[in-house]
């Protein structure tokens, strides 16, 4: 498979865009004959409580996420620290326990407090990619190790296939040839290389769904693409979905074909890369969108900006809309409690009182 | 100031004396019974009162050690092998510890890479302004508390963070602190090492906002070293481009973006996904950045490149080849002065620490 | 690995290790007398027959000293061994574990830390019955684990939350394959050198119960030999030889052990080497 074949892409059609619809009134309601998708989110929510005894707080990492990704997707997941996309993630890797909410893969539900048979199924089916590939790796142990570790653990392989198992899934993450990479240790790899073992770690499993925690942040500029590349030729040959993290609108937009903005620890707007990027609806998303990097269009002139204010307090946040205190054009509405979710469009919706 | 500076002090930079001059700057680092590893080979670069000079590359490349070279901020192991550096026409490596000690702050500020975490944990944020400036002579107190207050102003940080410790402040503020802070002795040169790499997409651009609007007030010039070259783009008036301790390209910000010769910023160029327009797929850079004691001869991006001429990139050092006025990258590509119309003319490779360079 | 070889703490110290290792092992052999024999003449001078002369009871020095290596050896090492097993298992139970179970060794770990060892030792060790090694190895071992557990316990917290770890999870592994696999083994450098750190301590404590006349003074140790010396006031009579002698070799014990702890600590941790 090369991984240089070129790839063009329009924007818009791609088959059914499976949107969560709950919550939306007059929208249509899922066709019974689509297909079964990969991942559900009902109200998904995580607190922490930070302090010591007596002066404890309450941060609000997450608040009511509802989200719905078909087969063979990606969706961006953007938002800058503090929104909850990384929590989000960790919630769905049952890495954290979620304080309300329901998790679905592949239509099985997740119990409260799943057994640790239910929690190794669970794993099976979703699979994470850490974001720092400097301490996601054991030192302690060979690449050979971390990636024969979950073929064994899941059963992917029988015993004597193993080798070969490992070989095959190293040759596909780009470690060529893979006999000179099975006994080398982390230290010995470049940050790109860890990189690729993880992934490579993160398919053993073969999962339905692949958890990508800004994979790419913590890499070289020149490597980033070439380990997007790689996430986008793998998600499509195995037609795995994925969930990709990041704070980077750009890197979102190439990789996804859904986006899905938070901010706060809430879901702001979501819809196809395209609609999201072209015409953001969100007043959060638009200041995201004037405040990155665009030479395109915005050399030389030197242009206003004002971010208006701080990122939010998760521990006392404010009732209503989240990024009411910074909204340029805030309403008394939006201060009283939560937006609806409005459709702008068939696909594209906002949280926002403005539509 | 009442520490005097070096009484060869030629003052602030004129119209005609560039603020920063650095010829041909070579840094090693040396560690006992290991050979030399050369992280910064013959670098040129000049910088001019209130320009913003961006240096553009990745991790290893030397842009950081540069900066600290430039700086007299270099530690052992690390040493100047070659080159010199003139501040305001003053040679700065030829400063003692102590004159360097008088420039810093005062002449020339440094802002590191989360530098929010240089603020002392202890002390308050007042107290640090107040140590910072009596340490160059500022004595009046009350003075220095209201030039303090005034920067802070500046930097956008409400007053009522003044009196506090650094925990107390979110990472974005304390980072406009640190900027006040180099810049509370209104230095001539700020140099900034990937600043707002640490921070989310917000606070960087209303800190690159605020860095503008100083700028234009105060008059400093700027050296800003980022691997984002895409930020670089929106934000500098010069760019330079380093790869494996070289400078290999360098040109006005926007005709680097429009028309980037090194291959190698080509390939940094569309390295970045655009935010806007057609989605299409882009390339990496295949390989690693070289190991720098052990680096290829010739060009030192040639197992890179995807433009490399067989038998010569591999063999023989690339030379400097001038386009446009400010514009000049070292590369093969464009040895023949005639089929390069913008070609001007063409330097020996020698300036740039490689031996056996040719003209085409 | 090679960086423990090429280290020069580590090697010195494991040269005084191995010395005194075979000065124990050969006792029998090079000892020329046993040393519990009393028939010789006391505070005999050094001669050809009694190399570093005799003690106050008629024993010959140089066959204690070399019998005296196996006990405080042996106290020195099976001390450490009980505790660094106590102490990793407080630190991954605690630590790995976490949760009511966290809290309740915890306070159990800063209650041993607060009580002063020292006081502990030598009440225990006046008023147990029974006296000699067993026991004082015993009294070390229960007054010595509470400061290398809480390091290991803050090791294990910290090792808990790496990604590695959470990857590990996220790769199916149970619990016990994570703590076996991957934290214990990332806790080595710490557990080795709270192994030498406890062996120096045993060490000398011991020597110091002993001294006090708190082991049993019929025992052939260094600490005995410091005791019977202070007691017959061997440094008024002149006959400093056996009160320096196993003073000096418990000093080296303890140097050894120290140094070892210190090239353990810099290879483990690369920025504390210096080049």
């Amino acid at each position: 498979m090369s991984l240089t074949r070129a790839w063009g892409r329009t924007t818009g059609k791609r088959g059914p865009l499976l949107v969560s619809t709950l919550g939306a009134p007059g929208a249509p309601r899922q066709a019974a004959e689509e297909p079964l998708a990969v991942l559900e989110v009902h109200g998904l929510t995580k607190t922490y409580t930070v302090g010591r005894v007596g002066h404890q707080r309450t941060v609000q990492a997450m608040t009511s996420v509802d989200l719905t990704l078909a087969p063979g997707r990606v969706l961006g997941l953007v938002g800058e620290s503090g929104s909850g996309k990384t929590t989000f993630v960790r919630t769905v890797a049952y890495l954290e326990r979620p304080a309300a909410g329901e998790i679905r893969v592949l239509g099985r539900a997740l119990p409260r407090h799943p057994s640790q048979r239910r929690l190794r199924e669970h794993r099976a089916q979703v699979q994470m990619i850490f974001q720092d590939p400097y301490t996601s790796l054991d030192p302690l142990h060979t690449v050979r190790y971390s990636v024969a570790r979950p073929l064994r653990s899941f059963d992917v392989v029988p015993r004597r296939a193993l080798a070969g198992a490992v070989d095959d899934l190293l040759e596909q993450v780009g470690l060529v040839p893979p006999a000179e990479f099975l006994r080398r240790y982390p230290y010995q790899l470049s940050g790109g290389q860890r990189q690729r073992v993880g992934i490579a770690r993160a398919l053993a499993a073969q999962p339905a769904l692949l958890l990508a925690d800004e994979p790419t942040s913590m890499l070289d500029v020149s490597i980033r693409l070439s380990i997007m590349n790689l996430l986008l030729d793998l998600q499509r040959s195995r037609s795995l979905s994925m969930v990709f993290v990041t704070h980077d609108l750009a890197g979102a937009s190439y990789m996804s074909d859904t986006i899905a903005i938070m901010y706060a620890g809430h879901l702001v707007e979501m819809g196809p890369a395209s609609e999201v990027m072209g015409s953001p609806r969100h007043p959060y998303t638009q200041l995201l969108r004037e405040a990155a990097p665009d030479p395109d269009k915005h050399f030389g002139a030197s242009r206003r900006f004002d971010a208006r204010g701080d990122p939010p307090d998760l521990t006392n946040l404010p009732s209503g809309c989240p990024f009411a205190p910074r909204c340029p054009h805030v309403r008394p509405e939006c201060r009283a409690e939560l937006p609806q979710w409005r459709a702008v469009s068939p696909s594209q919706k906002v949280r926002c009182a403005l539509y | 100031m009442a520490a005097a500076a070096p009484a060869t002090s030629t003052g602030p930079a004129t119209a005609s004396t560039p603020l920063l001059e650095i010829f041909g700057l070579t840094v090693g680092y040396g560690w006992e019974g290991r050979p030399m590893s050369t992280v910064v080979r013959g670098v040129d670069l000049s910088v001019g009162a209130g320009e913003v000079v961006g240096i553009a590359g990745e991790s290893g490349c030397g842009k950081t050690t540069l900066a600290l070279a430039a700086t007299g901020l270099l530690d052992p192991p690390g040493q100047v092998l070659s080159g010199s550096v003139r501040f305001c026409g003053r040679d700065l490596l030829a400063l003692s510890q102590r004159e360097l000690r008088t420039v810093h702050l005062s002449e020339i500020s440094m802002v590191f890479q989360a530098s929010m975490n240089v603020l002392n944990p202890v002390m308050r944020i007042r107290d640090q302004f107040l140590d910072a400036m009596k340490a160059h002579g500022v004595e009046d107190r009350d003075g220095a508390v209201a030039r303090a207050k005034e920067m802070f102003d500046l930097v956008k940080v409400p007053r009522r963070f003044f009196e506090a410790f650094p925990h107390q402040l979110s990472g974005g503020m304390r980072q406009r602190t640190v900027i006040a802070l180099a810049l509370v002795l209104r230095p001539q040169l700020l140099v900034l090492d990937e600043p707002t790499t640490a921070l989310d997409v917000v606070v960087q651009r209303s800190i690159l906002e605020m860095l503008d609007e100083l700028r234009n007030e105060l008059g400093f010039g700027v050296v800003f070293i980022t691997h984002d070259l895409s930020l670089l783009v929106e934000i500098a008036d010069r760019i330079t481009i380093m790869y494996a301790g070289l400078a290999v390209e360098q040109a006005p910000a926007r005709q680097l973006y429009e028309g980037p010769r090194h291959p190698y910023s080509q390939a940094l160029m569309r390295a970045f996904p655009p935010l806007g327009g057609e989605r299409r797929r882009l390339e990496g850079i295949a390989g690693q950045p070289p190991d720098l004691r052990q680096l290829p001869p010739g060009c030192s991006f040639q197992p890179r490149c995807p433009r490399a001429i067989a038998g010569t990139c591999e063999v023989v050092a690339p030379p400097l080849v001038r386009f446009e006025a400010e514009h000049w990258a070292v590369c093969h590509l464009y040895d023949r002065v005639d089929d390069h119309p913008n070609v001007t003319d063409q330097g020996l490779g020698e300036d740039h620490g490689e031996k056996g360079a040719t003209v085409g | 690995m090679r960086a423990f070889f090429s280290n020069r703490l580590a090697m010195a110290g494991l040269a005084i290790l191995v010395f005194f290792g075979l000065v124990a092992l050969l006792a029998p052999v090079i000892a020329p007398y046993s040393p519990t024999d009393i028939n010789f003449t006391p505070f005999l001078p050094i001669s050809s027959q009694h190399w570093l002369g005799t003690t106050s009871q008629g024993n010959d020095v140089f066959s204690q000293l070399v019998y005296g290596a196996r006990a405080s050896l042996m106290v020195g090492l099976a001390t450490a061994a009980i505790i660094s097993v106590v102490q990793l298992a407080m630190g991954i139970f605690s630590g790995y574990v976490g949760g009511w179970v966290d809290n309740v060794l915890n306070t159990i770990t800063n209650i041993f830390l607060v009580v002063p060892a020292l006081v502990l030792l030598i009440i225990l060790a006046a008023y147990l019955p029974g006296k000699g090694l067993g026991v004082i190895i015993a009294i070390l071992a229960a007054t010595g684990w509470a400061w290398g557990a809480r390091v290991l316990r803050a090791q294990a917290i910290s090792l808990r939350d790496r990604p590695f770890v959470e990857a590990a999870r996220m790769a199916g592994e149970s619990r016990w394959r994570i703590v076996l696999v991957h934290i214990v083994p990332n806790m080595f450098g710490v557990l080795v050198a709270n192994f030498f750190g406890a062996a120096l301590y045993a060490v000398l404590a011991e020597a110091g119960l002993e001294f006090l006349g708190l082991g049993n003074i019929n025992d052939v140790t260094w600490g005995v030999m410091l005791y019977w010396g202070e007691n017959t006031n061997a440094m008024l009579l002149g006959q400093w030889l056996f009160l320096l002698l196993p003073g000096l070799c418990i000093l080296l014990l303890g140097t050894a052990f120290g140094l070892l702890n210190f090239a353990v600590d810099q290879v483990a941790n690369p920025r504390l080497r210096r080049n």
